[in-house]
């Protein structure tokens, strides 16, 4: 069955996709270090300052300016290698990509060839609790470019009149983690995609290397996928990889898992079509879910790679690389072990946190101080409905794990109910400050006034006077009904329990 | 004008010795250099840019200094002359090219910070090749820089202005950097002396670069102590080039007067054989020989050697200089500093269509041809084959010295294989004019320090000569100690400097000097 | 350091480069040579080439290339913040600025 895309490309039905095609993913992360200074220079590369402030000659690519490594970025790169598994380099080099871009002040990108300083390594990414080896290819430095902003009447790079540009983000410390490619995901791929950038994140995240916003860049995705005929069962042979396009700078992980699907049901419709596939990059489409065509790319692109001459070689020494092994955090694997059984999850339950990409903010709301299955319950129910509904991640919401952990903290203190919690969550959201300050900014807590609960009551027995004598000849079940009047004369700001004990103690 | 009381003929140590002495102040030194800019300069073109407010405000500064008896350095109140492709800021910086027209860099190069650290007056900004790729001064986007010796010929390059305006005593100083011999080369036709530091050995951090792995800054002067002196300031570690050598700059004035004493007992000197004979003007074999016996004379012994992949040198240095020279003038694209052309005819143009038309007008015909030639030896599918290969020959290379300095402690060689030609004679030749840095260019590829001193003027043209000394890395020392002992003897053989000899300079008659002066009336 | 797909244009032992080749390599320096340039230069490059050429086969697989002459490794700086140009500065230059930033034409094409 085909379908068609906003824009006009044919789609594949996904379960025809998946009869005829094995897809084969190939991801490249990019990685912005938190460094304070950027990879070459002393710059400073914190988000958002005013345009052109963080800039000088080195990053500017002014006329005689040199280069000079971040050892600090050294470290990291070495650190993420590490923790992927991958060999490190007891020698290597920086090397030039030639190209010609505005946003790229030397018009040459400062990166690492044939000589990466992290390669062959591995991941092991869970789904559904079946688990998946990603290889890794690679692992290098680099330097990011500039950002442009383009002036017109489109306000898009085509149509644009011209463009502005701002050197603040050149220079600052790139890691590529590059995977070799992922075959036999079969109709999982979306999701193994997904997951192993969503895993890549928390370990960078354990590391402390990055800010590790999607959001804001500091991770990019870029989506390799090509589909091969598929082999019959039990056969070994794979057939041979089918041409691939790279969707670029896909820019959080439900994107991550929307784009390989798009762009398996395309291929697959060119291919039943008895087309073939451009090579080419794409661009995802957030709002619309679509790719679009790109850059017509080719294998031999011509970079003109050659050792950059300014920088001398890096040199690892085995102790170095032995001490910063160190300092790595525990494995992902044995680290959900652990945590599970610290906090008497059941296997589903586990699972379910992990798929809903909550494993850090559930244990970082439980290091805020909530109990394990109240932070499960806040992150899972209600705060992952909302991230559904507003089509963002979990960690995109915008609720900190030190929020949940407060507005817990405020059950527990009796001072508001679940069903308030919801409405300090609405608060949260609109910015309006800490879980104390919502609730004291929107009158949230609950009445402890006996003189006003009483009131109600008294009014509520008053208003059913059926109901209360049903009380009264002991059916003390009834008193719900009441329980619920009362609740709607306090706003919701009423303790149900002592609401309870009080309509009892009248009828008794 | 106030009246020109300073001697502008005597070295940069001899004016250093005036202001330590209070003789001289360095407002007077500095604006006897500017009046000389002013008289010759029309003529000879070796400045693009003369900041006499700035020089005489340091030169001020200086003098103060001085009055305290707190001078920054031994060259304090010494104004000296910057090529123009050294970042300075506040002054234009042009490399001689026509895309950088206007530039004025936001900050200084080191060696250029290090000068007004130790409080040397910048008169100005010497002419050159564009982007230092010539021999001859000739492709400068802003005129050729003429010889001193005779106007109608090239002073070398591709630091021709500094060269000339040192040996026309418009700076007693000058900075050069040399790629390819753009220091010595000139040095040897105009009968001054340069030197090329150890790689490394000089901060590169604000030169423009041509090739990185190749250039060096080096002195430009009229004496061996002079060149010492100057690369004492500008010399030693700089955090901020990754390649700067970690070590103290040494004492390169005491290795040369020490030279200067004439003994040269003990010391091993090896003729390359492949640096001779085919190729090199007579004249300048004959005064290269002549050298040669004053060292034995000193007490040096003379051996030779053989350096066998020397003969790919040259073909070597033309696929690695224009190979990363593609790369470095790839900024220049009328983005963000610069010449910004639009392309005739065509509405709302894009970036793209910009930087082509701005590359076309902006970059010389040398400067295309290098590019193209290094994109070319970059190429995937002629890597291997140009680039990698190259990259082996150094090794050759580099292997031949570390052999031939087992047994010799000095190398040397005529430092140009011919005197200076006449202007347009090899422009639209680029293979003869490439041939001029046979010599120079082998010590660049392995990154070993060499000079160029005056050997005299040859028979034919009466010309000077330049005589090349080459050390092994950090031993820059040697090249001063050897080179100083030369020049002690040559000056005892000539009676004086050979720059005295020279037909349009000579005070005695005077006549020079007019010559001069008719020529910068004609120029401006 | 890439690999090598296709060997250089040769005949006879002779690298040739044509005038085709000369105006892709123009492209891909980005320099708009008319056709005059390109009467001109392709010819010079061809000599330049051919005098280069020689170097082909000096130095086999045992010799390990120098792109550095100076043997230094591991040179790296402090994670330490340095001041940075004013904005004034950084723009100096510009032929054209706006909101602080570089104004430049119309960009075509994607980032690679």
């Amino acid at each position: 069955m085909t379908a068609t895309s906003a824009t006009g490309d044919a789609l594949l039905s996904y379960d025809d996709v998946l009869a005829a095609y094995d897809p084969a993913l190939g991801l490249e992360v990019h990685v912005e270090l938190n460094t304070a200074s950027k990879m070459f220079c002393g710059c400073p590369t914190e988000f958002g300052a005013e345009p052109n402030t963080q800039v000088c000659p080195t990053c500017l690519g002014l006329p005689g300016a040199m280069p000079v490594v971040n050892g600090k970025a050294v470290e990291s790169a070495i650190r993420i290698g590490l923790a992927l598994n991958c060999e490190i380099a007891e020698w290597c080099r920086f090397a030039r990509k030639n190209y010609f871009y505005p946003d790229m002040p030397k018009n040459f990108q400062t990166s690492q060839y044939d000589e990466p300083i992290c390669f062959e390594g591995w991941m092991d990414v869970e789904v559904d609790g079946e688990t998946f080896r990603v290889e890794i290819e690679r692992a290098h430095m680099e330097e990011d470019t500039g950002k442009s902003l383009h002036v017109g009447t489109s306000g898009r790079i085509h149509g644009a009149d011209y463009s502005l540009v701002d050197y603040n983000r050149a220079g600052i410390p790139l890691i590529e983690i590059v995977t070799k490619p992922i075959r036999g995901a079969g109709e999982r791929a979306p999701e193994v995609a997904k997951a192993y950038v969503a895993q890549l994140r928390d370990l960078i995240v354990a590391l402390g290397v990055s800010d590790a916003r999607m959001d804001q860049g500091s991770i990019r995705a870029d989506v390799n996928l090509s589909l091969a005929p598929k082999v019959s069962a039990g056969s070994t042979a794979e057939a041979p990889l089918g041409t691939r396009t790279e969707t670029k700078n896909v820019n959080s992980l439900r994107s991550v898992e929307r784009a390989v699907r798009y762009e398996m049901q395309r291929h697959a419709a060119i291919l039943a079509g008895g087309g073939s596939i451009l090579q080419e990059t794409r661009h995802w489409h957030e709002d619309t879910g679509v790719t679009t065509s790109g850059r017509e790319k080719s294998d031999a692109e011509d970079y003109r790679y050659f050792p950059e001459p300014d920088l001398v070689p890096v040199a690892p020494s085995r102790e170095w690389v032995e001490e910063l092994r160190g300092t790595l955090p525990e494995n992902p694997t044995q680290k959900r072990a652990r945590l599970q059984a610290e906090w008497g999850f059941t296997d589903l339950e586990m699972r379910d946190t992990v798929g809903a990409g909550a494993l850090s903010m559930v244990e970082e709301t439980i290091a805020a101080g909530a109990s394990p299955q109240a932070a499960r319950k806040w992150w899972l129910a209600e705060l992952a409905r909302r991230a559904n509904d507003a089509g963002v991640e979990l960690a995109e919401l915008g609720v900190t794990p030190a929020q949940v952990a407060g507005v817990q903290a405020l059950v527990d203190a009796g001072s508001i109910n679940d069903k308030l919690a919801r409405q300090v969550f609405d608060g949260l959201l609109a910015g309006e400050g800490t879980p104390e300050e919502v609730v004291e900014k929107r009158g949230l807590a609950i009445v402890s006034d006996e003189g006003a609960l009483s009131a109600a009551v008294d009014n509520a027995i008053a208003a059913n006077p059926d109901v209360a004598q049903k009380i009264r000849d002991g059916k003390v079940a009834a008193a719900g009904a009441l329980i619920g009047a009362v609740m709607k004369e306090m706003r919701g700001q009423a303790d149900a329990g002592r609401v309870r004990e009080l309509i009892l103690e009248k009828l008794a | 004008m106030t009246a020109i009381t300073c001697n502008t003929r005597v070295s940069a140590a001899e004016i250093a010795g005036a202001l330590a002495r209070g003789e001289t102040s360095s407002v007077e030194v500095t604006r006897a250099h500017l009046h000389n800019i002013e008289r010759h300069d029309g003529a000879v073109h070796a400045y693009l840019h003369v900041d006499a407010e700035g020089a005489l405000a340091q030169a001020a500064a200086a003098d103060e200094r001085r009055a305290n008896g707190a001078p920054a350095s031994a060259l304090d109140g010494v104004p000296i002359a910057v090529k123009d492709v050294l970042a300075t800021s506040g002054l234009p910086t042009t490399c001689g090219s026509k895309i950088l027209q206007g530039w004025v860099p936001p900050y200084d190069a080191t060696v250029v910070a290090r000068l007004k650290r130790a409080g040397l007056p910048i008169l100005g900004k010497t002419n050159m090749d564009e982007f230092a790729m010539g021999s001859s001064t000739e492709h400068s986007a802003y005129g050729p820089t003429r010889n001193p010796w005779d106007l109608d010929r090239i002073p070398g390059g591709s630091g021709g202005g500094s060269a000339a305006a040192v040996a026309s005593f418009q700076a007693p100083l000058a900075l050069g950097t040399d790629t390819g011999g753009s220091i010595r080369q000139p040095g040897a036709v105009t009968g001054t002396v340069g030197m090329k530091p150890t790689y490394g050995g000089v901060s590169r951090y604000g030169l423009v670069a041509m090739a990185n792995s190749l250039d060096q800054v080096g002195p430009v002067s009229r004496t061996v102590l002079d060149a010492a002196l100057l690369h004492e300031v500008i010399g030693g570690h700089d955090p901020l080039d990754s390649t700067s050598i970690d070590q103290p700059v040494g004492k390169l004035a005491d290795a040369a007067r020490r030279g200067a004493e004439g003994d040269l007992s003990g010391v091993r000197v090896g003729v390359i054989t492949e640096l001779s004979g085919e190729g090199y003007q007579a004249g300048v074999l004959a005064r290269f020989q002549e050298s040669l016996d004053l060292l034995v004379e000193a007490g040096a012994e003379v051996v030779e050697v053989s350096c066998p992949s020397f003969v790919h040198a040259l073909a070597a240095y033309y696929l690695v200089m224009p190979a990363e020279a593609s790369s470095n003038l790839a900024k220049f694209d009328a983005m963000r500093y610069g010449l910004r052309v639009l392309p005739e005819g065509v509405e709302n143009p894009s970036a793209e269509e910009v930087m082509r038309a701005t590359r076309d007008a902006g970059f010389g015909d040398e400067v295309k041809r290098r590019i193209i030639l290094g994109t070319y030896a970059l190429s995937s599918g002629y890597y291997d084959a140009f680039y990698g290969q190259a990259q082996k020959v150094r090794t050759l290379i580099g292997r031949d010295f570390a052999a031939a300095f087992e047994t010799a402690d000095v190398l040397v060689s005529p430092t140009a294989p011919t005197t200076a030609f006449k202007l347009g004679e090899k422009l639209d030749d680029p293979i003869a004019m490439y041939l001029n840095d046979l010599a120079t260019i082998p010590a660049n590829l392995a990154g070993v320090p060499g000079i160029s001193i005056p050997s005299g003027l040859a028979d034919e043209d009466g010309l000077p000569a330049g005589f090349q000394v080459l050390a092994p890395a950090l031993a820059d020392d040697r090249c001063y100690r050897v080179g100083a002992a030369l020049e002690a003897a040559l000056e005892r053989k000539w009676g004086g400097p050979l720059l005295d000899k020279a037909p349009g300079l000579d005070p005695s008659t005077g006549s020079g000097q007019v010559k001069l002066d008719q020529r910068n009336g004609d120029a401006r | 350091m890439p690999d090598t797909p296709g060997a250089p244009a040769e005949s006879g032992g002779r690298v040739q480069i044509t005038r085709e080749e000369v105006a892709h390599l123009a492209d891909l320096a980005r320099i708009d040579l008319d056709e005059a340039e390109l009467d001109h230069l392709a010819p010079q490059l061809s000599v330049i080439l051919e005098s280069v050429a020689s170097i082909k086969g000096v130095a086999g697989d045992d010799v390990p290339p120098t792109s550095h002459p100076v043997p230094l490794t591991n040179v790296f700086r402090e994670d330490v913040v340095t001041p940075s140009l004013t904005p004034e500065q950084a723009l100096s230059g510009a032929p054209e600025s706006e909101q602080q930033r570089f104004a430049v034409p119309r960009i075509l094409g994607d980032e690679q």
